[in-house]
């Protein structure tokens, strides 16, 4: 038993861009996260949409035909999926930000999360009927 | 060897130990204080405890009756002026931990909640779920942070006490992460080191329970007292020994032989009462070491329940439902689906009685001082003695509240008049102690094995010092523990480097158990009588003419201890008949 | 009861040495461990310690899962060694220590950091109102109780620091355990002490760092539910900051 100090704690070093591929819980969240680049592009997409529809009906015909692209028809899609993704798995945690406790019971995750699926239904319905898809 | 200056050092982080530094901090915030523990305080045992704590406050109770249900309990072992004081103590120490966060359970109006538990005859359980001892733990602990005067000392090895000039002056401790020596100079010392249960094979007690803070006081002089009542919990679980708290019976829950018949009414505890609707004090409320004799007599009778792990009874709690069970005993839920894949709510659960608590300890006076002035103890470590020859459930994590204060108390007054010591005296024992441990670390591996004399000693214990015990039983096992102890000198360790070295604290521990252990022995084999936890089939009477008294061990080095007696302070209760009977209701 | 259970069958671990004194980095080590179907991981290191190799450090003490000592990562997953089964893997079973801290020794990692970060978040009851003990307790009724419950069966095992990846890329977040248990207090009807705590928690080393990854949920043995924790602490200082800003007359 020397008085020396022999302590050597040794650090594990994280990789700073592959730490997401090591568990599949890490992937799903990336996949949550990377929709946000879908979004942002599409926002931009609805925001060129606007600013071709105030510069005259030519103009908006032209972006029209060019979102029915084969390239924009998947990209669209693949906005699609992964904002429904990011929904879905967004819905599935709500209920931990938002408790709701009656009595000294607290409601069920499943019946918080389902009551975001059901406004979501109504909504999306709502716009669509004044959409005048129905 | 650096050395560490402090007013109060204690050994123990668990429930009493955090109780007396954080009676030392809030009432003495001049002194230092430093709490040393081998873990993190988190990991105390107290956290493994689940059932409740007892104290009087609901209207149809009384100090009276609390004080009858616990000197009845313990078979007229406990002193009567410390159980008069522990009583009255016992409310204000639960309501101390309810203003510092404690999550009690409550009743529909707010109060505190209290529930049925064995061998009381008014339901006065204060509990949190079934983690109790958890909630108490943790709430004492967070409440420690705090206070600055609180220095700990997490992983921190203690190995020796430091005695000079007829008084305690501190101790030496491994600091377990770097493996150096330390030495703490303090003007008292507090013991919370809690029990050595690990010294038998099947018990409930965690990896810590090695009885390392008794051994410590046991060689610095303390005598040991009443180690031969070691109390068995009847119901714990068959392969790992895993605890099922007395909850379980006291909510309803029952035990039945192999035959499907509910056993204890044979046994003087009946007559058999509803099912889910205990009645306290009889049947499965009855107190625990005539639960699990009972049980051990159908074991011997061919009624036991055969299982791959051996014999068994049946603890049955279907019938209290699925929402009881969830509500008040989620944690035995979990763990009996989790180590034996049963589940209550469908299943019977198989239970035999286990090793769980021991009433002796380190002698100490109602002050919880031991007679080694400058020396404290509290908890299972300690032996005041309110449990007497066997502790009634609940009363246990109460007794580290009420003498965790009572040591800060006293170490607090004791150290106002202390003065210096004589430093080079002091250091010449530091320095003994780390050659002791050095020596450890020189020898080579021979063949002898911690693992291998740590199964000899567990085997041994079991064999001769078990539930039922003989004259020829436990003289063997004084003479094969005395056997280890020489064998012990041998032992050596395989890993001889300083970082983290469990080999060397497993050694230690194998060291602390085996001393522990003779105590419990010898005093078992001096004891002729059967009294509460210490039953023997050659005497089976109660003696109260030779035995009223608490045994006194007192350490001999290598030769065996050598055991005097102590007369039991009696004050309003002369010595009776534990009558557990619905009879009389 | 199974008959499986009290089968035995032949373990292959491999598990994460390091002796600083004589190791430059940590290293693998494989054992054959002779198990019964019904043992934990803990009891598999416990046979391999006691009869293959003396000198393998690990932490352990209740073996109920509630002591908080046993935990490490088995196959890549922050795991109580009590609480994971032998029956359940296949194959060679992996066992280092928790990641996200140092290494000590062997499987036992420095626990410092979670020590301080739970100290420093003011983890004890500051009363809202004072009472003496001669005043009893202070009443809660069993829904006050139930608000903040779940928080408090943390054992500070620190799977949850393991499993977390800001604190592995940022070590300054205080974490999801340390935020967790000052949530315990905020929610606590006899608790006055949420803007101290806040001075803490809700700041960028606190719950700002949190993306709601959830990995800490995921992994907590004792459903303590962090993840949920901490978005209840951001959704109250929010609400905090814009009652501070925009309606100070209302009291938070």
């Amino acid at each position: 038993m020397g008085e020396k100090m022999s302590r050597r704690p040794y650090v594990r070093e994280v990789s700073r861009t592959a730490w997401f591929f090591k568990r599949p819980r890490y992937m799903r969240y990336m996949a949550r996260e990377v929709t946000c680049i879908f979004i942002g592009i599409y926002t931009m997409i609805l925001l060129v949409g606007l600013a071709r529809l105030s510069q005259g009906q030519a103009e908006y015909e032209g972006f029209l035909a060019a979102l029915r692209q084969p390239a924009s028809i998947v990209f669209h899609l693949l906005a699609l999926a992964f904002a429904l993704y990011n929904s879905f798995t967004w819905f599935n945690v709500a209920p931990k930000a938002l408790p709701i406790q009656v009595g000294d019971q607290h409601w069920p995750d499943s019946v918080v999360a389902g009551g975001h699926y059901v406004v979501w239904v109504a909504l999306s319905l709502f716009i669509l009927f004044w959409a005048g898809v129905f | 060897m650096e050395t560490i200056h402090t007013d109060v050092a204690i050994i123990g982080a668990g429930g009493a130990g955090l109780r007396a530094a954080i009676e030392l901090a809030q009432s003495a915030p001049d002194l230092r204080i430093a709490l040393i523990s081998k873990v993190y305080p988190m990991r105390s045992h107290t956290c493994a405890a689940e059932g409740g704590a007892a104290g009087v406050v609901k209207p149809d109770d009384s100090f009276e009756q609390h004080f009858h249900d616990t000197v009845g309990g313990g078979d007229w072992l406990s002193d009567q002026d410390a159980v008069e004081y522990f009583i009255h103590e016992a409310p204000r120490e639960l309501t101390q931990l309810e203003h510092w966060g404690c999550p009690w359970n409550r009743e529909a109006d707010g109060s505190v909640a209290v529930r049925p538990f064995g061998g009381m005859k008014i339901q006065r359980t204060w509990f949190a779920a079934d983690k109790s001892g958890f909630h108490i733990l943790h709430t004492l602990f967070q409440t420690s942070l705090q206070f600055p005067n609180i220095q700990r000392y997490d992983e921190f090895f203690a190995t020796d006490l430091l005695v000079d000039d007829g008084r305690c002056q501190g101790l030496t401790a491994i600091e377990m992460r770097s493996g150096q020596m330390r030495c703490f100079r303090a003007g008292a010392v507090i013991i919370a080191g809690g029990g050595g249960g690990r010294m038998f094979p099947f018990n409930t007690n965690g990896a810590i329970k090695t009885g390392d803070g008794m051994a410590m006081a046991y060689r610095a002089g303390a005598p040991l007292k009443d180690m031969e009542f070691v109390q068995y919990h009847p119901t714990g679980l068959p392969n790992t020994g895993t605890l099922l708290t007395e909850a379980c019976r006291g909510e309803g829950g029952v035990l039945l032989n192999k035959d499907g018949y509910r056993f204890l009414q044979d046994y003087g505890m009946g007559p058999e009462t509803p099912l889910g609707k205990p009645v306290l004090k009889t049947m499965e409320l009855g107190p625990r070491d005539r639960v699990s004799q009972s049980i051990w007599h159908e074991f011997k009778k061919g009624r036991g329940v055969q299982t791959p792990w051996g014999d068994c009874v049946w603890l049955d709690m279907r019938h209290l439902g699925e929402k009881k069970i969830n509500e008040r005993l989620p944690f035995v839920r979990d763990i009996s689906i989790s180590y034996l894949g049963v589940d209550p709510v469908t299943d019977m659960v198989p239970i035999r009685p286990v090793v769980h608590y021991m009433m002796g300890g380190i002698h100490t006076d109602i002050h919880a001082a031991t007679p080694l002035p400058g020396l404290f103890a509290a908890g299972e470590c300690a032996c005041v003695s309110i449990n007497g020859a066997n502790r009634l459930g609940s009363n246990s994590l109460v007794e580290i509240l009420v003498f965790g204060r009572k040591a800060g108390m006293s170490a607090r007054e004791y150290v106002r008049g202390v003065h210096p010591g004589n430093e080079a005296a002091l250091s010449a024992q530091a320095d003994a102690a780390q050659a002791k441990i050095r020596a450890l670390f020189l020898r080579n591996p021979g063949k002898e094995s911690i693992a291998g004399l740590r199964k000899e000693m567990t085997d041994t214990m079991e064999e001769g010092a078990g539930i039922y015990r003989t004259q020829e039983g436990l003289a063997k096992t004084c003479d094969k523990l005395a056997e280890l102890r020489r064998r012990y000198a041998d032992v050596a360790l395989h890993d001889k480097t300083n970082v983290y070295n469990t080999d060397l604290l497993s050694a230690l521990e194998l060291g602390s158990m085996l001393d522990c252990a003779e105590a419990v022995a010898v005093s078992g084999r001096e004891r002729k009588e059967s009294r509460g936890a210490h039953q023997r089939l050659d005497f089976t009477a109660r003696d109260d003419t030779r035995y009223l008294k608490h045994s006194m061990a007192t350490y001999n080095g290598l030769a065996a201890p050598r055991i005097d007696y102590r007369d039991v302070v009696i004050t309003t209760s002369p010595p009776g008949v534990r009558d557990y009977s619905g009879a009389k209701k | 009861m199974s008959e499986n259970r009290t089968g035995a069958r032949q373990v292959e671990l491999e598990v994460l040495r390091y002796n600083p004194e004589t190791d430059q980095e940590p290293k693998f080590q494989r054992y054959s461990v002779p198990c019964k179907n019904e043992w934990c991981i803990l009891d598999a290191l416990n046979y391999l310690k006691d009869h293959l190799d003396p000198t393998l450090a690990f932490r352990w003490s209740c073996h109920m899962q509630v002591c908080g000592s046993c935990g490490m990562m088995i196959n890549g997953e922050p795991k109580l060694a009590c609480k994971a089964m032998v029956r359940d893997y296949s194959g060679v079973i992996r066992v280092e220590p928790l990641a996200h801290f140092p290494v000590e020794r062997d499987l036992v990692s420095v626990a410092d950091d979670f020590m301080a970060k739970l100290k420093r978040v003011k983890p004890y009851l500051i009363p809202g109102e004072k009472r003496t003990l001669a005043d009893g307790e202070y009443k809660q009724t069993p829904a006050q109780l139930e608000r903040y419950r779940k928080y408090a069966m943390c054992i500070n095992c620190m799977l949850c620091y393991a499993a977390c990846p800001e604190y592995g890329l940022t070590p300054k977040f205080i974490g999801p355990a340390a935020i967790s248990l000052a949530h315990r207090y905020n929610q606590d009807s006899r608790d006055g002490g949420r803007d101290e705590r806040q001075e803490e928690i809700a700041t960028s080393e606190g719950v700002w760092e949190c993306t709601f990854v959830g990995a800490c949920s995921d992994v907590c043995p004792k459903h303590v539910d962090p993840a949920s924790a901490l978005q209840q602490v951001k959704v109250a200082s929010t609400v905090d900051w814009y009652l501070e800003h925009f309606m100070s007359w209302v009291k938070k």
